[in-house]
């Protein structure tokens, strides 16, 4: 291995006695996308709070640049150069680009904003990155893919020597990961250190350099990429064979249930057309801002559309709102959970029985015997880890919450699931569940209708992929024989 | 259940339990400091005291579990009692009927809250604050300033009468709407509804609740609440007076949130918002009894609701 610039060694740290990391080492080289994956739960956010200093080791060593360091905060860890880039983006949205640099390092005489200096510093550092971006546009007025990008340059500017990235490309679109992985390039022929938190696994044989593996709060190894494939990895990560990653089987494809016909909302989408039968996986892909999700959320009657229609069951329906979609029995698990499909601060089990109150509802009454039995129930047939349904939403695992969103539907008596990103930010474990429960909902003969912009994961379970560009139905695709290539071209609409 | 724990680790996840303490010892230490505290006299009185601003609290801590805020409570109250006073002595209309008008002014300005925050998509503060400075306002226009007198015997016991002597009518008719809200908050689905839409607006759009509704709903039960606990405070006073209620929103949020109920919505407890009423009451009078000035009373309410506040935001992390 190369020299490294950071080295944790056998850190462990608990909470209330329960381990969440033991003995655990890694090392950051410099010039190198150092890449840290497990589960989640395996430790992985843990390790990097002790790192920016959020929390503290009970036990171990931390040494930077050869030199045994304590870091008690967060100050410290800047000053060594480690800087986090996280998930939720820390910005200020109503701010400009510049403000938002150097937020808390602004630059000033006397008190006052030279915001001169500052905008040519700022301008500066965005033209090295080829970002396009304008130091006084507003972060607000920006996509998520750039807003990261921001957040990143905040870091250059402060002299990183380090940076953390924690599933970066988790909500970007195709462009903007490549736009992310030139960055990196750039970053890391400076010297820049990347450690690289993701769950896909293209990614990460494609930028990676090293690469270290967690599992349950220990250290299972660290490899060079090149060395390893994903099987491998996988296994490492799992401590099992995973059998399939995409375990799609046939299932009897019954009659049409859902039909949209030229439904078109100004702005969004236009001239949308599908059909959706029983048993069928239908797949949708494109790239973010495509109106993959607005088509939707407007057959959830969420957004109105301006013309078109919509058949189910053979019978032309109108659907207002999501409570009219919900009694023609469309379900809708939205892309978002923290934000559209939990309450993270309320218990699993309100969380499931919400969407069921009128099965666990008498005469206005909660029947709490009926309630919990129905949420026991999911629990069990979803294996959601946890000790109680009356466990805080926010409290569970990314998998184990999309498990609760889940169990909000699946309960009920559908006939169209529609799945917005349904494996977004979880873990190999509970995707390969999600997955298995995806083809055994169809086996009961529900239509189900997939968003998803991991290319394999629509390849690997749809029937047929509809695909869309900036609005329109750019082609609709048999799964089978269909390519990433062939629906990329189609996404970014090259033939069109 | 599953995982059954000890006595004392579920009273320490009791989300009240630093208000219950810290009360039990002002009402040890009132009762040592002063003789005419713990008398079944007093503690009545201090329960028919509180009476008027815990039904206002309880409307508001719905409202404010919906991650709502009603600051036209006081106003409100004036408004519909005012109204109602006038509808019996101006208009001579029957008692009951004076008193049920006065309830529906109540109801009807909370729906007007309610459709423009919902309707229009509008700030609750903005919104409620500007209904504040209205409902007084027409209670001022309507009385012309002045006080309106006469007020029928049968009205007034509503304010002054026992229950059995003993009981004053006001604890009786909070004990009547505490037991109902009790209900209503834990048992009814309604009330699921109303923490789904403070916890996660998009999240209970997209579960198929009608968010508008229960806007409407909540504001609506505060306004109610606002006008019985008018017609409480005018029937003590005998009189109608239109300033009535100056503050009452400020004494109601106190209460809500000294119990426990978040300003940011999806979190309240009934029992907390009953705690913490009754504890603002108690100190008052307590600190009457002993001879505090009200303007230090004042300065030592600010103190504990800050206190109360940094108890739970510790709690919580």
């Amino acid at each position: 291995m190369e020299k490294y610039y950071v080295e944790m060694k056998d850190i462990t740290k608990s909470f209330g006695g329960v381990h969440a990391l033991k003995n655990v080492s890694f090392r950051i080289v410099s010039g190198r996308v150092n890449v840290l994956i497990g589960e989640n739960g395996a430790g992985k956010s843990t390790l990097m709070k002790i790192l920016s200093g959020a929390y503290h080791e009970d036990e171990g060593q931390i040494w930077i640049d050869g030199r045994k360091v304590r870091i008690p905060d967060s100050q410290t860890a800047l000053e060594q150069g480690i800087v986090m880039v996280y998930q939720e983006l820390n910005l200020v949205p109503g701010m400009t680009v510049m403000d938002n640099m150097y937020l808390g390092v602004e630059k000033a005489h006397n008190g006052f904003l030279d915001k001169k200096a500052a905008k040519l510093a700022a301008q500066e550092l965005l033209d090295m990155y080829n970002l396009g971006i304008q130091a006084d546009d507003l972060v607000e007025e920006l996509n998520v893919g750039k807003q990261q990008m921001i957040e990143i340059i905040k870091a250059v500017s402060k002299e990183a020597k380090v940076i953390v990235m924690d599933e970066p490309t988790s909500s970007l679109s195709q462009k903007e990961c490549e736009e992310l992985f030139d960055m990196i390039k750039t970053l890391t022929q400076d010297g820049v250190a990347i450690v690289y938190i993701s769950h896909r696994m293209e990614e990460i044989f494609r930028i990676g350099d090293y690469i270290t593996v967690m599992r349950d709060g220990e250290y299972v190894g660290d490899w060079k990429v090149k060395e390893i494939d994903q099987n491998f990895l996988v296994r490492q990560m799992v401590g099992r064979e995973i059998s399939q990653m995409f375990p799609k089987e046939p299932v009897p494809i019954g009659e049409t249930v859902l039909k949209v016909e030229n439904i078109t909302k100004a702005g969004l989408f236009k001239d949308v057309s599908f059909e959706l039968k029983r048993g069928e996986i239908l797949g949708m892909a494109g790239l973010i801002g495509a109106g993959r999700t607005e088509v939707a959320l407007s057959i959830f009657g969420r957004f109105q559309v301006d013309s078109g229609n919509i058949y189910l069951r053979g019978e032309k329906v109108c659907i207002s709102n999501p409570r009219s979609a919900i009694m023609h029995r469309i379900a809708y698990v939205p892309e978002d959970r923290k934000g559209q499909g939990l309450d993270l601060n309320s218990r699993i089990r309100d969380n499931i029985s919400i969407s069921n109150m009128d099965r666990v509802g008498q005469g206005g009454l909660v029947n709490m015997g009926e309630e919990n039995k129905l949420v026991k129930e999911m629990i069990e047939i979803l294996h959601i880890k946890t000790p109680s349904p009356m466990q805080l939403a926010g409290n569970l695992s990314g998998g184990n919450q999309q498990k609760v969103v889940l169990a909000k539907w699946i309960s009920r008596d559908i006939d169209v699931l529609i799945l917005d990103e349904p494996t977004r930010g979880v873990d190999v474990g509970a995707k390969e569940e999600i997955h298995k429960l995806i083809v055994e909902l169809a086996r009961k003969g529900i239509g189900i209708i997939m968003i998803s912009s991991e290319l394999p994961e629509v390849l690997g379970m749809s029937d047929r992929i509809l695909v869309m560009h900036e609005g329109k139905v750019t082609g609709i695709l048999d799964a089978e024989g269909a390519t990433q290539e062939a629906i990329m071209e189609k996404a970014a609409a090259v033939n069109v | 259940m599953k995982g059954s724990k000890t006595l004392i680790e579920k009273l320490k996840e009791f989300p009240q339990l630093s208000i219950c303490a810290g009360y039990i010892i002002m009402f040890i230490l009132l009762t040592a400091l002063s003789e005419d505290f713990l008398t079944t006299r007093n503690l009545l009185n201090v329960l028919r005291q509180t009476s008027s601003t815990m039904i206002v609290a309880v409307g508001m801590t719905f409202v404010l579990i919906t991650g709502g805020i009603d600051l036209s409570v006081g106003s409100v109250a004036a408004l519909s009692a005012t109204l109602s006073v006038a509808f019996m002595v101006n208009y001579q209309l029957p008692v009951a009927i004076s008193l049920l008008l006065g309830l529906l002014v109540g109801i009807a300005c909370g729906f007007i809250n309610g459709l423009i925050i919902s309707k229009l998509n509008l700030p609750a503060f903005i919104v409620t604050l500007a209904m504040m400075s209205s409902a007084r306002g027409a209670a001022l226009v309507y009385t012309n300033g002045k006080t309106i007198v006469g007020v029928p015997d049968s009205a007034i016991k509503f304010g002054q009468g026992y229950l059995f002597s003993i009981i004053p009518i006001p604890v009786v008719v909070m004990a009547i709407i505490l037991v109902i809200a009790g209900i209503f908050i834990t048992k009814t689905v309604f009330s699921r509804y109303i923490y789904a839409v403070g916890g996660n607006e998009e999240c209970a759009k997209l579960s198929g609740i009608n968010v508008n509704r229960v806007k409407l709903v909540v504001y609506s039960l505060s306004g109610l609440g606002a006008a019985i606990a008018g017609i409480i405070m005018t029937m003590r006073l005998a009189s109608g007076q239109p300033t009535l209620g100056e503050g009452l929103e400020m004494d109601a949020i106190a209460a809500c949130v000294l119990g426990g109920t978040s300003l940011s919505g999806g979190k309240g407890f009934l029992f907390g918002t009953i705690i913490g009423s009754v504890f603002l009451t108690t100190l008052s009078n307590g600190l009457n009894l002993m001879g505090v000035s009200s303007y230090m009373q004042q300065v030592l309410k600010g103190l504990i609701i800050v206190a109360a506040v940094c108890m739970y935001e510790r709690k919580k992390n």
